[in-house]
């Protein structure tokens, strides 16, 4: 019998255990995944949770009951992996060998990397809304915060699904105006980058939402430190920023378990082919969702999309055929504005979010780049895809692995510009 | 585009950054430092090298490794190039705006 493990039982391993369930039987494979949580947490509700949208029953479940019941869950925290050795070492120091090891273990927030910031005034005045605790403690702040400065500030980057902090501070202006408060909170977002977003086209469209709605952007922001003391933030060029409020999302960094197998970046990322989601280093690793190192948005869509792909890619590495070399950066993301209405985006690695319709050119339902009420249902609606079709690996009708063009209003230059710059 | 460096025409995106890295020379740098106001010193050049280096090694530079690179430490680097200095040295450096993952 053959092995093929998968570290990892959130959005993305999960996905993987329930897509190859249907393709590797056994007595000929085993499949197995590990990890050590109970909880399986649908972790775009943390955004929610913080304004009483969401409560913590709808975005917490088990980790067993989306897990198929020929696969092999083990709840145990896992030592380190050798992969020279094909083998995981789990806490307890029992060996468990692989022929096929699939990464799939995150990342999570690293407060302790900026000086300051789990100080006195961590969960006191400054939160985050990265983590399920996170978000709770700072649900109970703002059902009776009084009002005054609000600080929604990115540490570095890449972090997990970058447009929930802009959701954040537009879910802020609403919440507040319902409560009739709106006047007495000073809004400022905080970012690393030079705009609202990385990609232009959205960018612009993002700015002039901010703008709209009274919220104030400071970009080239670089953190050095958090001063409990004073209530400020201190950028490396000397900017000072006070808050009442400062809602934070810290570094964002892979699993310690990366660090201590050696088979991380600095940021414990593993290095991984973009393209056929393969380890860099070893032939039988492979690597999907945020765990990866790859240049594409670190977020349930994305892992979704390289699931399908992974999936054939595994079969193929099986069979002894050579991989597909297909994923190309796909993400899709709604992005709530407030007020009942949502954005979505559609890209990938070489096509920056353009204006358009989707999933059906011309048509929609859905807007992209537009505020809209039908994304906002779109948005709320993901919840019950995801519990009920997305881990369990149900093809999403309509919805490509890779990006469709069609339906995009790009324009033609740029389109032509960035597909070149790839090629090179 | 293009912009006019010493009587030479210089390819550059709508940015200002270069497109041709083989067009970068050193008054290339010194015009493009110029223009950010800041005036080249040894340390300077350290650091645009190492940057340099980076790129060709197909390195994703960011804050943090420069950070962790032992050639400078993020305070003096603001120092060196102050606002946004992971642009403005990748500029002058001739290399390309680096790109934040999303």
């Amino acid at each position: 019998m053959k092995n093929l493990v998968i570290l990892g039982a959130g959005t993305a391993g999960t996905m993987m255990a329930n897509h190859l369930n249907h393709h590797l039987k056994q007595p000929e494979w085993q499949i197995t995944i590990i990890d050590e949580r109970e909880a399986h947490h649908y972790q775009p509700g943390y955004l929610f949770l913080p304004f009483d949208i969401y409560s913590p029953e709808d975005i917490v479940k088990t980790i067993e009951e989306f897990i198929p019941k020929d696969v092999e869950l083990i709840k145990n925290k896992i030592n380190r992996i050798l992969p020279t050795e094909n083998k995981i070492e789990l806490a307890g120091g029992k060996e468990l060998p692989y022929d096929i090891l699939i990464i799939a273990t995150g990342a999570k927030i690293a407060p302790e990397e900026t000086e300051g910031m789990k100080g006195s005034e961590w969960q006191k005045s400054v939160f985050d809304f990265y983590s399920f605790e996170g978000s709770l403690a700072l649900r109970n702040k703002l059902r009776e915060w009084e009002g005054g400065k609000l600080v929604v500030h990115i540490t570095e980057m890449p972090i997990k699904c970058p447009v929930a902090p802009l959701e954040f501070a537009f879910l802020a202006d609403s919440f507040f105006k319902h409560k009739n408060m709106r006047d007495k909170v000073e809004i400022t977002y905080v970012t690393p980058l030079s705009g609202a977003f990385t990609k232009p086209k959205a960018t612009q469209a993002l700015e002039h939402l901010l703008e709209e709605k009274n919220i104030h952007i400071e970009s080239d922001f670089a953190i050095e430190r958090v001063d409990n003391e004073n209530k400020e933030i201190v950028d490396y060029g000397g900017k000072v920023i006070p808050f009442d409020l400062l809602v934070t999302v810290p570094t964002n960094k892979g699993d310690e378990l990366l660090e201590r197998s050696g088979m991380g970046d600095d940021l414990n990322y593993v290095p991984t082919h973009k393209a056929t989601l393969q380890s860099k280093e070893y032939n039988n690793v492979f690597v999907l969702g945020d765990a990866s190192n790859l240049p594409a948005s670190k977020a349930g869509s994305v892992a979704h999309f390289e699931a399908e792909i992974l999936t054939e890619n595994i079969l193929r590495f099986i069979h002894g055929e050579p991989l597909k070399e297909e994923f190309d950066g796909h993400a899709n993301c709604f992005i709530e504005t407030g007020n009942s209405k949502a954005l979505l985006i559609d890209f990938n690695y070489t096509h920056e979010p353009v204006e358009g319709s989707f999933p059906f050119p011309g048509l929609g339902p859905l807007r992209l780049l537009k505020e809209s009420r039908m994304n906002h249902m779109g948005k709320l609606a993901f919840r019950w895809i995801y519990w009920n079709m997305l881990l369990k690996g149900t093809h999403i009708p309509f919805v490509s692995a890779t990006m469709s063009e069609s339906g995009k209003h790009y324009d033609k230059k740029t389109t032509n510009q960035s597909t070149i710059i790839n090629q090179l | 585009m293009e912009t006019i460096i010493n009587g030479f025409s210089i390819a550059v995106n709508e940015e200002g950054y270069l497109t041709d890295f083989s067009q970068w020379n050193e008054e290339v740098a010194e015009k493009l430092a110029t223009e950010a106001s800041i005036e080249l010193t040894p340390r300077h050049w350290e650091v645009l090298k190492y940057l340099q280096e980076e790129h060709m090694k197909q390195a994703a530079l960011s804050i943090r490794r420069i950070g962790k690179s032992g050639v400078v430490d993020i305070k003096e680097f603001y120092q060196l190039f102050p606002n946004a200095p992971l642009k403005t040295a990748s500029k002058i450096s001739g290399i390309p705006k680096p790109a934040s993952c999303i």
